[in-house]
């Protein structure tokens, strides 16, 4: 565009020092709107970013608060405006609670047996998917096929599988002699076998998110190794780790709160069991529990308790990551 | 319609017919396979008053508690045209009518007892396969069918189990007895109560005696030990012939067939409410009572199998002559009939499923081999209490 004639939309201070001819309603409007001006500049982002925060206020903050106040009550799902003040002993009564410190173990145990192998896994299958070789986007394609399935089918085909009578797994072990087992009652096999579904779908997420850090590291460190004259192993693990450790924090702090959250793999375990994750509530973990208390016992103000748990958990996680990676970066 | 498992009445044909007796009515049905995943939202509509279908189905597990706590959201349905008291059983009327003397449901189908068993298993354990013959066996006495047990695990074929699990073994001797979970005050009574610990006592022995599958019912593994003949009795109320016969399929086609149970008694069945803030709730309440009438429910039973609630149906022909080709010819509609007018009138109370639940696991404990009986009886009293504690 050129500009022509006289500058209509020109901002009032290119007018020039006329002020004391112009009437006091000009000079008025004149103020106000430069007033608008400055608000404009003051608010306007404000503006643009409320959509998010507006609905995390109504779909985020308030359930929590909510929460919070029925955890601090005796309310049931069959009339839950009927709310009895029952102070902390919905959170007291947790500490006896033999139900609840075995579904914390639940979680933890499942946490470790799921996260562990899980990364170790990715961070290897990361490093071969490295190297140049045929294929290579077809196999990072792959990797992401389970984490595209649903929890329910993926876990529903998992059940079947560990099945004790007519399963394939004990089919397969018993080529070698191995007797049936029972995956689905035992405390630590349905643990395993919970695991394995956690691993088969996560695995390839987080090789992809290794691969992709791998793939910022500068190409004259290894090159620099090589002249130093050292193997691929020392490669990976003097130049490769350290420069993966932001990547590999924050891999783990994802796993950590995926697996405090656990939920849909034991629950769909086991047809039967609903949500007591089994007769000896060997892999009821704490959603698990939560969801039994609420929708089952139907005692809404004992499962709020449980939620505000679980999300302290994950508060305290949170910060001693935080704290682990502050430490990280100093050194 | 919101119904939950299989009602049958689409597939009986009933709603084809009632629109064709009302043309400006459509019914539509949305269906939720399990009752314990339909409950918990019921709740939630109805405490919310949003979502609500214009007909609810109620499972006989959780009338008491909708009774007690829902029925100023239920319409009287006692005084609906067409829907008289005397139709049905009295016990089926009385468990969803409250103390004021509303009615918010009308009884759909009850589930008198039977015992299914394996005509080849049997012959070849040395028992005999004639269905009267069957029922002496155990006639009048849970320990009986337990004798019989064993001594079939001691003659019978290897790798097949008496019956699929200890948990329906409980089920079926708690539902023959007069006492369950609450006494007439609706005190919870269930540590105390004879009658549990009863049947408790046949089902933690048919567990240690290992005369059981170890098969939960309902889930895949028993779908699979069904078609495959791994156990060779079951207690049988009405509508588990359906399951028999769709998880069995072909394979066992002619193998099973039907005798009494060792004491008569109810296992489930289910009642239709209608919700006060419906926007049809008079048409609904109509089509409700229609559904529930005894020349209704004799055809569902002779389409699909769920035993009619209402007496005079008994004495139809279509209920009378019943036969299932499936299981030998059996004659279903004069077994069940007997039956029905025997079951013993129960006290139910608001919490009888989660402690049947949980009864449950503690018994599965024993089959799995992780707990003796007075160890998982203590395990299953430690759950339900924790689950009945506000």
């Amino acid at each position: 565009m050129t500009q022509t004639g006289t500058a209509v939309d020109a901002p009032p201070s290119a007018e020039g020092g006329a002020a004391p001819k112009r009437p006091a309603t000009e000079d008025r409007r004149q103020k106000w709107r430069s007033r608008r001006y400055r608000w404009d500049a003051k608010f306007s982002p404000y503006a643009f970013i409320s959509p998010f925060f507006l609905f995390f206020a109504a779909f985020g903050l308030f359930p929590l608060l909510y929460t919070a106040w029925a955890s601090l009550h005796r309310v049931e799902l069959t009339a839950p405006t009927d709310m009895e003040w029952a102070g902390l002993h919905n959170y007291t009564r947790l500490f006896e609670d033999h139900f609840f410190w075995n579904s914390l173990w639940v979680t933890f145990t499942l946490a470790v047996l799921s996260t562990v192998p899980q990364l170790l896994m990715a961070m290897g299958l990361a490093h071969l998917l490295n190297y140049k070789m045929r294929g290579s986007s077809f196999f990072r394609v792959a990797m992401l096929a389970p984490y595209a399935t649903s929890v329910a089918a993926a876990t529903l085909v998992f059940a079947m599988l560990y099945g004790r009578d007519y399963g394939l797994i004990n089919w397969f072990l018993g080529l070698f002699g191995v007797d049936e087992i029972d995956w689905k009652s035992g405390d630590w096999t349905s643990k395993i076998a919970i695991s394995t579904i956690v691993i088969w779908r996560w695995t390839g997420y987080n090789t992809l998110i290794y691969l992709a850090a791998m793939q910022a590291v500068p190409h004259d460190l290894y090159e620099s190794a090589a002249l130093d004259g050292a193997s691929r192993w020392k490669q990976f693990r003097y130049v490769t780790i350290p420069s993966l450790r932001p990547t590999i924090l924050f891999t783990v702090v994802v796993s950590t709160i995926g697996s405090v959250q656990l939920f849909g793999e034991p629950l769909l375990f086991e047809e039967g069991a609903g949500a007591s994750g089994g007769p000896d509530h060997q892999f009821q973990t704490l959603g698990l529990y939560l969801y039994e208390q609420g929708w089952r016992n139907l005692h809404l103000g004992r499962a709020a308790a449980i939620a505000w748990v679980m999300f302290l958990i994950l508060v305290v996680i949170g910060i001693v990551f935080g704290l682990i990676s502050r430490r990280l970066r100093k050194s | 319609m919101g119904l939950f498992g299989t009602f049958g009445f689409k597939e009986a044909g009933l709603y084809d017919e009632y629109e064709k007796l009302n043309p400006d009515i459509t019914i539509k049905e949305t269906v939720i396979e399990r009752n314990e995943n339909y409950y918990p939202q019921l709740l939630n509509h109805l405490t919310s008053n949003s979502g609500l279908a214009d007909v609810q189905a109620i499972e006989v597990a959780n009338i008491a508690e909708v009774v007690d706590t829902q029925s100023d959201r239920f319409v009287d349905l006692g005084k609906v045209d067409g829907a008289s008291k005397d139709a049905f059983l009295d016990w089926k009327w009385q468990q969803a009518t409250a103390d004021d003397g509303k009615t918010i449901g009308l009884g759909t189908d009850v589930g008198p007892m039977a015992v299914c068993y394996r005509k080849d298993h049997f012959k070849a354990a040395g028992l005999p396969t004639d269905r009267d013959e069957v029922a002496k066996l155990w006639a009048g006495d849970w320990e009986k069918f337990l004798d019989a047990g064993r001594d079939f695990k001691e003659n019978g074929p290897e790798g097949v189990a008496w019956v699929d699990s200890a948990d329906a073994v409980y089920d079926g001797a708690i539902a023959s007895s007069e006492g369950k979970y609450y006494d007439e005050s609706g005190e919870v009574i269930y540590k105390d109560s004879q009658d549990v610990k009863d049947a408790w006592g046949i089902a933690a022995t048919a567990a240690e005696e290992k005369l059981t599958g170890n098969l939960e019912q309902f889930t895949k593994q028993w779908d699979q030990a069904m078609s495959n003949g791994d156990f060779a009795t079951i207690s049988c109320p009405a509508w588990m012939l359906g399951y028999i016969q769709e998880k069995g399929g072909t394979k066992a086609e002619g193998k099973w067939d039907v005798a009494q149970s060792p004491k008569p008694g109810n296992w489930g069945g289910a009642f239709l409410g209608v919700p006060e803030s419906g926007p049809n709730k008079d048409e609904a309440a109509k089509l409700v009572a229609w559904l529930t009438a005894p020349e209704q429910q004799a055809k569902l039973f002779a389409e699909r199998g769920n035993f009619p609630s209402a007496p005079p149906a008994y004495d139809m022909e279509a209920v009378k002559t019943a036969t299932n080709p499936y299981f030998g010819d059996a004659p279903i509609g004069e077994l069940f009939s007997a039956s029905a007018q025997e079951i013993p009138v129960q006290t139910i109370g608001p919490k009888d499923q989660v402690i049947d639940d949980n009864i449950g696991n503690g018994l599965q404990l024993i089959e799995q081999g992780k707990q003796d009986p007075d160890g998982a009886w203590d395990e299953a009293v430690k759950a339900v209490d924790n689950a009945l504690d506000q």
